[in-house]
């Protein structure tokens, strides 16, 4: 197929399975006494092992983030504009490797796999994560494939604290640290949405308190519900009203009808939540969301992001859009003004682009340039 | 490198930190990082300029310095550079304290308006300066805020700024003994090295 014979794609890649046998302590004070990382790697590891970069997933991602799990794929994997030959994340240059977190729905140990200690699938007993869970699994990952200190840890929204919670969590351990579309903790709004998310889907009486998997049924309708929430705040008012308007899919607004008239932003959001809640777990996204609003990355530092950054030894460039409403640019300068502070070499650019959060996946040719220039110092001494 | 920082490198002292205000393609931050192991972070507002400064390894930050510069802490740079962007601000006089506040010393560049060829164009020609250093048309320009020689000197004294060095550049070779003499006339570009 013609997407797979283009030079820039990395072609077709298979998902592999990590076993860990030690036992990973949580910040929630429980443990998880074996657990497995599903992952894929792009690129070659050089002899030094001094290429690797990490990428870290958002919200509801996974492990596959470039090329194509089979010929017929239709999809290459979620950053693929971003990963590939002669892409910013070059992997003629750089060997990468893409995690699912734990608590994910996509070959990880999560919510929909078995609970050794019942036999049962965990459900809602799965321990909850926070970000420094992940960043302490994905630290054990490194040490299962060799990489004693990753280039450039990577990742957006989500992702992004991630890579900022590498900076502060193992700081001899990641030389580039790369945030993009992020921010230092969740704003109130950003909570309220996230709860709305939750309530959809613990309300759908197919939810059963999460224990819908030994029930054999889903909470579809819940699920399709949060994720048309959470997908209204990744676009941004221009690009929906560029992408619908208000465009009618069937009906109409003249007088004297009587059947509803129905707009095409509906119908794309239904869409959206039912492909949504066909591919993913609702007690992994009820995980994902509190991990995001848990997430403050100054709270063991006396609420100080300076005092935070300082314990960082890496540089970073940041990165946020201009309609971004969910991360707002603001967001972004404050992550920017408490490196400045805490005295850490830093790059911001701020893109204009009119995709909302979504822009962070899109192929936005300016975004592309800073992220290839800023790159291409990676693996160089500045 | 452009004339004028080249002369203002002498006043940077290795090791130091710089904050390079407009700092354009980062060359000069470059050359400071190289030659002089120098510390260094640019804002910039233009964007193939803040792409050409990474792939040169310069930390830029995209600020509009218009919009203010209080996100710098007190005292957290050695140097403050405003290389020839003095006359594009809309507020010079707040920008200059603010370069001494975040930094222990300011280097500033800005072309001269004194220059006997601007008087000449105005005086006799009835015209706004037009030069192939200033190329711009009056109604559209970056530069909005010209000042001479003696404007500059004036404001850092109402403001109790200490000049520590003044240094010129002409435009001819000749001219380092005129300018030097009569800056005011003769200078192209002024360059000072400031502080509190």
């Amino acid at each position: 197929m013609s997407s797979l014979e283009h030079s820039h794609s990395v072609g077709i890649v298979v998902p592999k399975i990590a076993h860990f046998d030690e036992p990973l302590s949580l910040t929630c004070g429980r443990s998880l006494p074996g657990y497995e990382l599903a992952y894929e790697c792009y690129g070659e590891l050089d002899e030094h092992r001094s290429n690797a970069v990490l990428i870290c997933h958002a919200l509801s991602g996974n492990h596959h983030a470039a090329g194509y799990h089979s010929p017929d794929d239709k999809k290459a994997g979620w950053w693929d504009e971003c990963i590939g030959p002669g892409k910013p994340i070059d992997t003629n240059r750089f060997f990468v490797v893409c995690l699912n977190n734990l608590g994910g729905c996509h070959g990880s140990s999560g919510p929909s796999s078995i609970n050794p200690a019942t036999g049962k699938p965990w459900g809602p007993d799965f321990p909850p994560m926070r970000v420094r869970d992940w960043v302490h699994s994905q630290a054990r990952l490194a040490d299962y494939l060799g990489i004693e200190c990753w280039a450039a840890v990577v990742g957006g929204s989500l992702g992004g604290m991630q890579a900022m919670r590498w900076s502060l969590e193992f700081p001899q351990r990641i030389k580039h640290c790369i945030v993009i579309a992020a921010a230092l903790k969740l704003s109130a709004q950003n909570l309220a949405f996230n709860e709305v998310a939750r309530q959809a889907i613990e309300s759908d009486p197919e939810f059963v308190g999460g224990k819908y998997q030994e029930r054999n049924t889903i909470p579809a309708r819940g699920l399709a519900l949060a994720r048309m929430i959470g997908h209204i705040t990744y676009l941004s008012d221009d690009a929906m009203a560029n992408k619908f308007g208000r465009d009618l899919r069937s009906g109409s607004l003249g007088p004297g009808e009587v059947a509803n008239a129905e707009f095409q932003v509906q119908s794309y959001l239904r869409h959206q939540g039912s492909q949504f809640s066909g591919s993913f777990d609702a007690n992994t996204y009820i995980l994902m969301t509190r991990a995001l609003d848990y997430f403050d990355l100054a709270l063991e530092y006396s609420n100080d992001p300076v005092e935070a950054f300082r314990h960082a030894r890496c540089r970073f460039l940041v990165v946020s859009f201009s309609t971004d409403w969910r991360f707002a640019p603001e967001r972004s300068r404050e992550i920017v003004n408490a490196l400045l502070a805490a005295d850490r070499p830093v790059t911001y650019a701020e893109i204009e682009a009119n995709e909302g959060h979504d822009a962070f996946l899109m192929p936005i040719p300016r975004y592309l340039d800073v992220f290839r220039a800023y790159m291409l110092r990676v693996g160089k001494n500045h | 490198m452009r004339l004028d920082l080249s002369h203002i490198q002498r006043w940077i002292a290795p090791g130091s930190r710089v904050l390079d205000l407009g700092c354009g393609d980062g060359v000069f931050l470059e050359f400071l990082r190289d030659q002089r192991q120098v510390r260094g972070t640019g804002l910039e507002i233009d964007q193939d300029y803040i792409t050409a400064a990474i792939s040169r390894g310069i930390n830029v930050v995209e600020q509009d310095m218009d919009e203010g510069l209080a996100n710098f802490p007190d005292q957290s740079f050695d140097t403050v550079v405003l290389a020839l962007a003095l006359q594009a601000v809309n507020y010079p006089d707040r920008v200059l304290e603010e370069m001494l506040r975040i930094g222990r010393e300011g280097i500033v560049t800005f072309p001269n308006f004194g220059h006997w060829r601007c008087r000449l164009m105005l005086g006799i020609r009835g015209h706004m300066p037009v030069s192939s250093f200033m190329p711009y048309t009056w109604y559209n320009t970056p530069n909005i805020h010209f000042c001479t020689v003696q404007d500059f000197e004036d404001l850092c004294r109402s403001k109790g700024i200490r000049i520590l060095a003044r240094d010129v550049v002409g435009n001819t070779k000749r001219q380092p003994l005129l300018s030097n003499k009569w800056p005011n006339l003769f200078a192209t570009t002024a360059i000072y090295h400031i502080t509190r």
